[in-house]
């Protein structure tokens, strides 16, 4: 075997130095990232649909007939123009403004609402969460997507009733789930723990068992954010949302529908933006999950 | 002998020295199987700064005896009536006080350790904030008296580098550590009577020795009353001034200490000393109870002891029980041959196999 003045290292030292040199560091690092490249990727988007005006000289509705389906790429219109001659770049941006206040305003309202319903149903239980619960067993009976354009229908097609039909519709989800979750932990020791010391129950409620919820939730609500820009996009699609000449995404894929064999960047392009402004949300939803979790 | 009938008086108010009178409380959890009678009269008092211990068998409603007097039973499903006497609000049932009155005497007057420290402690939140949660929900404390008094507080119950140790989470804290966690939250308000649920059973046999000197320590030093919830004689036996000992939902003997323990009276005391191993003989079978615990559902009537018992005879099963008293009325039995039951030749030779 080895001489006596060869240096042996036993396998616990081993793993203890590599412990210390690489996986500490790194599996702090690699759990923000998400989280940091997902606020990067939105963060960039939000900038670009608040300095628009900056960002492209052009006005996302004035038309030049001169210079119409002009392919990307081309000498004054980086993503090209469609049937009207109206800058597509300048239209994204512009149109990220639409679609970033559908994802943030209905998506927030719903959150804040629904979770503080499906708490108080969750906490309260009794006939206050029956009758809550089969109100919102109701709402699901309904196909989703009917609903909101029934409620759109009736009330006249403009961003605002979009709003209003999402606002309707969305918080059941955000209920369920919140008072699911509740009526686990609300029998957890750690809150009849609470009770014990003499806390109240609004004390208990939203210092003991939303923090408890809160990543639940919020992960949920960060695909909610992508899917109400997707119904956004698709009300607008249907003529049920922005009214035509405003750049929303989702109207201008539907306006590029006849162009898609001929003028591809049309509908692609808006469909991107689309994508990227889901693949942010998503990550961000990811990260928060590790945050808001330590104990995982 | 004596077997005056013990009533449970309703009414008087509790002697000084009985900081708490448990009279005829029922707990009844209402399921889809039938009625569950978890709890089916229990009468018991507490008097100042002693450890009363109810030991038992799971299910035979010692933590439910707890979770009522704390109101911490869900209801529904949960019904439950009986006369509770504090002292510190001697003029109401505890039972029928609820609402921000009750939360006023949660945690400064009435407190409580859970069994399971892994989940006792609210997972996302710092040890620190939970502990100045608790000292500032009943003391109305500057933030840094508070926080002061929340490192006094870890500190006492043995945390090492208290003051380093506010900023972590329940996950990086042991089972022992998070168990003293639990109890400086539960002391913070300093009440004056402690039910400690089974504090020590998810804990090895050394952090649990640690843990029940740290109690009693606390418990001497404060002059807190307490009741200690365990299904470890043991326990029981080491801490305790008085037992109760439950079985079926109901307190079947209670007494002093050492005169229950060296002199039982019932026949499932004597038959659970019996059975517990002993140190100095290495006996081939450890003697065991023959049966399970009754389903507290569908009650029969007599003593519920009864299809076990090694002494039982006909009238035991259609007896109407209750506590009779017993050396001169310190020590209380629910068994109407418990005379018999202290001599050997009154039992079976096959009692104990």
């Amino acid at each position: 075997m080895s001489t006596t003045e060869s240096t042996t290292v036993s396998p616990g030292h081993l793993l203890l130095e590599r412990i210390q040199g690489r996986s500490r560091p790194r599996g702090k690092v690699r759990r923000n990232a998400t989280l940091v490249v997902g606020c990067s990727i939105l963060g960039a988007i939000i900038l670009a649909a608040i300095f628009a005006p900056f960002l492209t000289p052009y006005n996302p509705n004035t038309i030049d007939p001169l210079n119409p389906l002009a392919p990307p790429f081309s000498p004054h219109h980086i993503l090209g123009t469609d049937e009207y001659g109206r800058d597509i770049f300048a239209r994204i941006l512009y149109g990220g403004r639409i679609d970033l206040l559908i994802a943030f305003g209905a998506t927030s309202v719903t959150l804040v609402v629904g979770t503080a319903i499906g708490l108080f149903s969750g906490y309260s239980g009794g006939w206050a969460d029956t009758v809550i619960m089969r109100i919102v067993d109701l709402f699901f009976a309904f196909p989703f997507f009917v609903l909101v354009i029934a409620i759109v229908a009736m009330l006249g097609p403009s961003i605002f009733n979009m709003f209003v039909a999402i606002w309707l519709t969305s918080w059941i989800s955000y209920a369920r789930i919140t008072r699911g979750h509740t009526v686990v932990a609300k029998n957890r020791e750690y809150v009849l723990g609470a009770k014990a010391l003499g806390y109240g129950h609004l004390r208990v409620m939203l210092r003991h068992l939303l923090p408890n919820l809160v990543s639940f939730v919020l992960i949920f609500a960060m695909v909610d954010a992508v899917g109400n820009v997707l119904l956004g996009a698709a009300l607008g699609f249907l003529g049920l949302g922005a009214k035509p000449p405003s750049p929303e995404w989702g109207a201008m894929i539907a306006d590029g529908q006849n162009y898609i064999l001929s003028a591809w960047w049309l509908s692609t392009l808006p469909g991107l933006a689309i994508v990227l402004v889901g693949v942010g949300f998503s990550l961000i939803g990811d990260g928060l999950a590790d945050i808001l979790r330590p104990s995982d | 002998m004596t077997e005056a009938a013990v009533s449970p008086a309703p009414g008087p108010a509790p002697a000084d020295e009985e900081i708490l009178t448990v009279s005829d409380l029922h707990s009844f959890i209402v399921t889809d199987g039938g009625i569950v009678r978890a709890v089916d009269g229990v009468s018991f008092t507490l008097r100042r700064g002693e450890i009363l211990g109810l030991v038992g068998e799971s299910g035979s409603g010692k933590s439910v005896t707890c979770r009522t007097l704390m109101g911490l039973m869900p209801s529904p499903p949960t019904r439950w009536s009986g006369d509770v006497r504090y002292a510190g609000l001697p003029d109401r049932n505890l039972l029928d006080v609820g609402g921000r009155e009750l939360q006023r005497l949660r945690g400064a007057h009435l407190s409580m350790i859970f069994q399971d420290p892994m989940s006792a402690l609210n997972p996302v939140m710092r040890v620190g904030d939970q502990i100045e949660e608790a000292v500032a929900s009943h003391d109305h404390l500057g933030q840094r008296d508070r926080r002061r008094r929340a490192i006094e507080l870890l500190d006492r119950v043995g945390i090492p580098a208290a003051e380093r140790r506010m900023r972590g989470y329940p996950h990086e804290f042991s089972g022992g550590m998070r168990q003293r966690v639990l109890i400086a939250v539960a002391i913070a308000s300093r009440p004056k009577i402690l039910f400690a649920d089974e504090p020590t059973t998810a804990l090895d046999v050394i952090i649990q020795d640690q843990i029940l000197s740290l109690l009693l320590e606390l418990q001497r030093d404060s002059g807190m009353s307490m009741v200690l919830v365990s299904h470890d004689l043991g326990v029981i036996a080491e801490m305790c001034d008085r037992i109760a000992v439950m079985y079926g939902g109901q307190i079947v003997e209670l007494g002093d200490t050492e005169a229950l323990l060296t002199a039982p009276r019932h026949p499932y005391t004597i038959s659970l000393l019996r059975s517990l191993p002993d140190a100095d003989v290495r006996a081939r079978f450890l003697p065991s109870i023959i049966g399970t615990p009754p389903e507290l559902i569908d009650v029969e009537p007599g003593c519920r002891f009864a299809p076990r018992c090694p002494l039982v005879t006909p009238e035991c099963r259609t007896w109407e029980t209750e506590l009779l008293a017993a050396e001169g009325g310190a020590q209380l039995v629910r068994c109407r041959r418990h005379d018999d039951a202290r001599r050997p030749a009154a039992w079976p030779d096959q009692s104990f196999v």
